[in-house]
């Protein structure tokens, strides 16, 4: 049965028409949002105006009136006095110098090499779908610092025999926890190996005490008893390999695992004492960028696997180790940075024995990468509260110990929380690195502060010129680096999205 | 570096165990290194800066220049330059960082005896000036009375302005700004008519106002700066070189003895030139170095007159009148005791 509907009522659906021209399109996009009400008209052609008018006068300055080639102040001043644009001429003169500081000439090849390696092994560690993470990290982290240390102050360093000694006895204690992983390896010789390695940290102490004859190996000069200390450690490497060997079928590690660490300390010293005729470069000859961004690498790079120890030991069951960590992170935080590098400038010497001097960068290095450590510390540690309980007891339930618990389970997903926390920290840190400046040492900003006073480039826009040029230099580090952290925040954005 | 900091780390610990032994004369020191140590301004213009190609030029460097020049058979070079901000520098002299300071510092009492510091001499004589646009036409500061002043606050200069202006009855209207930058701005854009700061500074500030030639720096100096080279107290060999070479470039002016005639006065028959260059006596045995050392230094680096015109004088943008610092003999306070 046909539905009665009065002849009127329209059976079929209408055509539909376009909304009116007032709308949509870009005029009512802009009616909308920027016109709607008088006081909303009134406030946009105030701001459109006073935009118009500083985006002319920076234009105008930076561009139409700006000065790009000369050879000193005459040519950014002008004859007659009228006001002169930017002085970029003045940057372009001294742009070697904003890049590499006093570094000489002939070898400013090695600095670039330096940043392209970083480069090379950065970049793909940074771009997910690059293969051989692992080796790639692993060049960065533990191969790359110090050939650029080789690259940068030409290398040759003079290593004691003290020295030599510790980083065997550290390479000792690794392989002994290696060996150790093999269930069925012989007890005696895993015993023997501790001993030795105990025996040789032993005579360690003592050689720094007593002063005994010296012996030369190679470059390389040993007292007596550092020497002996050193072949402890070794026979305890040897001890360590031969519980490899006769350790039964299922081997967790072999002997070529437990000689890495021996073999790494082995290759670290060759390149530190080498002599790879390398013109040394001392670090009072560094600069402007070079040093801006071996401060902040060198920060950024130390201060987040302290920071994550740090947080860890803050949160743990252990009191002495709290404590420790408490008084490390509210001592760090406490004070200013300011005073942090005043204090490694003019109070470190004082405590030193005469005769004793300490690298001037090194000194700041340290201040920074401690000082940004207790911040991070409490980044971290703002991440690790956000875990629940269950996720602990879940990976304790699965027999994981607390080491494997906390790589594993909780600081992945504590680490992923707090990344726009990290970042924040990691640009604070770049751009408090200008600080070093007031110690004297030449960092971007002090660099360019430096040009100021040549006599040859005072002129009345020398000075904005060069801070402008500073500020967009910092500017467009920290902006990538912000970038980054949003990449990365959304490729690990797993279900927190809103 | 590895070295260093075993030493600092575990040395440290036993320091109070070990005896050190005494610390060696200076003078060996720097020959052993092969280098001088020298500290000098962060960045002061015509003092110590660097050019475009990183190159350390000004009159204070000059003085590192000449001291390497003297101990290092003529090579100027031989000089570690350590940039020091005004705090740092004694602490760095005093901390054995550096072997001499030529850095625009103030011959006080209170330097040269608690601090423990030896002023060798005085290589600029500054002092606090004041600087008017040329259309003011004043030609002396007594004419400034009821003058508005920029003067950076909570400085000696304030003070010095103010005593100033009422030992000689004037009426004062300071116009007190926090920075030095922002009292150069201030005076730029008219907002006083006397800007008034020490005399070497004056003339930098000179550069960054719109039109330089414009104004004028007046020729009253109001307050005594005598600036000079420093060293150590306790290495009188050391303190000796380093006055003599200041004595020396001194000497070498009044007698004319010039960068570029200097191998025609090895020829000379005048006995103070022969004296000054070695020719006659062992003056510069005595004293540690090579009888001909002042020839090195000059052929390094010139006379003082040269380091002045070079650095500060007035064909450099700079253009700085010798004024006080004219040789004794031309009206000035420069004065070298004689070499015999």
């Amino acid at each position: 049965m046909e539905e009665q509907v009065a002849a009127y009522v329209a059976r079929d659906q209408k055509p539909v028409l376009p909304p009116p021209p007032s709308e949509h399109g870009p005029l009512a996009i802009v009616r909308k949002n920027l016109f709607a009400t008088p006081v909303d008209a009134v406030l946009t052609t105030v701001l459109l105006l006073f935009s118009l008018w500083a985006a002319w006068n920076i234009i105008q300055w930076a561009l139409v009136t700006a000065v790009f080639v000369g050879g000193d102040r005459v040519a950014c001043v002008t004859e007659e006095g009228a006001p002169v644009g930017a002085c970029w001429a003045f940057v372009g003169a001294k742009l070697g110098q904003f890049t590499y500081g006093l570094y000489p000439m002939g070898e400013r090849w090695r600095v670039d090499l330096a940043v392209v390696l970083l480069v090379a092994l950065a970049v793909p560690l940074a771009i997910p779908r690059v293969p051989y993470k692992r080796l790639n990290a692993l060049l960065l982290i533990a191969v790359y610092p110090f050939v650029a240390l080789v690259l940068l102050t030409g290398g040759g360093f003079q290593i004691s025999g003290g020295w030599i000694a510790f980083l065997f006895i550290l390479a000792a204690f690794i392989s002994a926890t290696l060996a150790r992983a093999n269930v069925t390896a012989p007890a005696l010789l895993l015993r023997t190996a501790t001993i030795m390695a105990l025996l040789a940290v032993a005579v360690l102490l003592v050689a720094n005490i007593l002063s005994s004859g010296r012996v030369t190996f190679l470059v390389f000069r040993f007292s007596v008893l550092s020497g002996v200390s050193c072949l402890f450690a070794l026979a305890s490497i040897g001890a360590s390999t031969l519980a490899a060997v006769r350790a039964g079928a299922p081997r967790a590690t072999g002997p070529a695992h437990i000689l890495l660490p021996p073999a790494f300390v082995v290759g670290l010293l060759i390149v530190l004492a080498g002599d790879f005729g390398l013109r040394p470069v001392p670090t009072n000859l560094w600069g402007g960028l070079l040093v801006t961004l071996v401060v902040a690498l060198t920060g950024i790079a130390a201060s987040l696997p302290l920071g994550i120890l740090l947080a860890l030991a803050r949160r743990s069951h252990m009191p002495a180790v709290r404590l420790v960590s408490i008084i490390f992170i509210e001592f760090w935080r406490g004070v200013p940075l300011i005073t942090v590098l005043f204090m490694s400038a003019f109070m470190i010497p004082l405590f030193l024995p005469e005769g004793v001097s300490f690298n001037q960068l090194l000194r700041a290095l340290i201040g920074v990468a401690l000082f940004s450590a207790a911040y991070m510390a409490e980044v971290v540690r703002g991440g690790l509260q956000a875990i629940p309980k269950g996720q602990y007891e879940g990976a304790m339930a699965l027999g994981l110990g607390y080491w494997q618990m906390m790589r594993l389970i909780v600081m992945p997903q504590a680490i992923k929380l707090v990344i726009p926390g990290i970042v924040n920290t990691f640009i604070g840190l770049f751009k408090d690195t200008s600080l070093v400046y007031i110690i004297g040492l030449a960092d971007l900003l002090g660099t360019v502060r430096r040009g100021f006073a040549d006599p040859n480039w005072i002129t009345p826009t020398t000075a904005a010129t060069g801070l402008v040029f500073a500020a967009f230099v910092y500017w467009l580090f920290c902006f990538g680096m912000s970038r980054y952290s949003i990449f990365v925040e959304r490729r690990l954005q797993t279900g927190y999205s809103r | 570096m590895m070295n260093m900091l075993i030493k600092t780390l575990l040395g440290s610990a036993f320091a109070a165990v070990v005896s050190l032994p005494a610390a060696a004369a200076t003078l060996d020191e720097v020959k052993e290194r092969g280098a001088l140590r020298c500290g000098v301004n962060t960045g002061l213009p015509g003092f110590a800066s660097q050019d475009d190609q990183g190159e350390w030029q000004g009159l204070d460097v000059d003085y590192c220049k000449a001291v390497a020049a003297a101990i290092f058979d003529g090579d100027g070079s031989k000089v570690e330059y350590s940039p020091l901000s005004a705090v740092q520098r004694f602490p760095a002299l005093q901390n054995n960082e550096v072997d001499m300071l030529a850095r625009n510092t103030t011959w006080t009492m209170n330097r040269d005896t608690a601090l423990g510091l030896n002023f060798v001499g005085v290589n600029y004589y500054d002092g606090q000036g004041f600087m008017v646009r040329k259309d003011l036409n004043v030609t002396s500061a007594l004419q400034l009375s009821g003058a508005t002043v920029c003067v950076q606050s909570g400085t000696t200069t304030e003070l010095n302005l103010t005593d100033y202006f009422s030992a000689n009855n004037m009426e004062l209207n300071p116009v007190v700004i926090e920075s030095q930058s922002d009292v150069n701005a201030a005076y730029d854009q008219g907002r006083c008519d006397v800007l008034t700061t020490d005399a070497s500074g004056l003339y930098a500030s000179r550069l960054e106002l719109a039109n330089p030639d414009e104004h004028v720096v007046l020729p009253e100096v109001i307050s005594k700066e005598p600036l000079g080279p420093t060293v150590r107290q306790g290495d009188e060999q050391w303190f000796d070189i380093v006055k003599w070479v200041h004595f020396g470039l001194l000497n070498a002016e009044e007698l004319g003895v010039t960068q570029q005639n200097v191998e025609e006065m090895l020829e000379s028959e005048n006995p103070k030139i022969r004296r000054l260059l070695g020719v006659d006596g062992s003056f510069g045995e005595d004293v540690g170095l090579a009888n001909d050392w002042m020839v090195d230094v000059i052929r390094a680096v010139g006379n003082y007159g040269e380091i002045f015109d070079r650095n500060i004088g007035p064909d450099t943008p700079l253009k700085i009148q010798r004024g006080m610092n004219a040789l004794w003999t031309k009206g000035g306070l420069q004065y070298a005791p004689p070499v015999r």
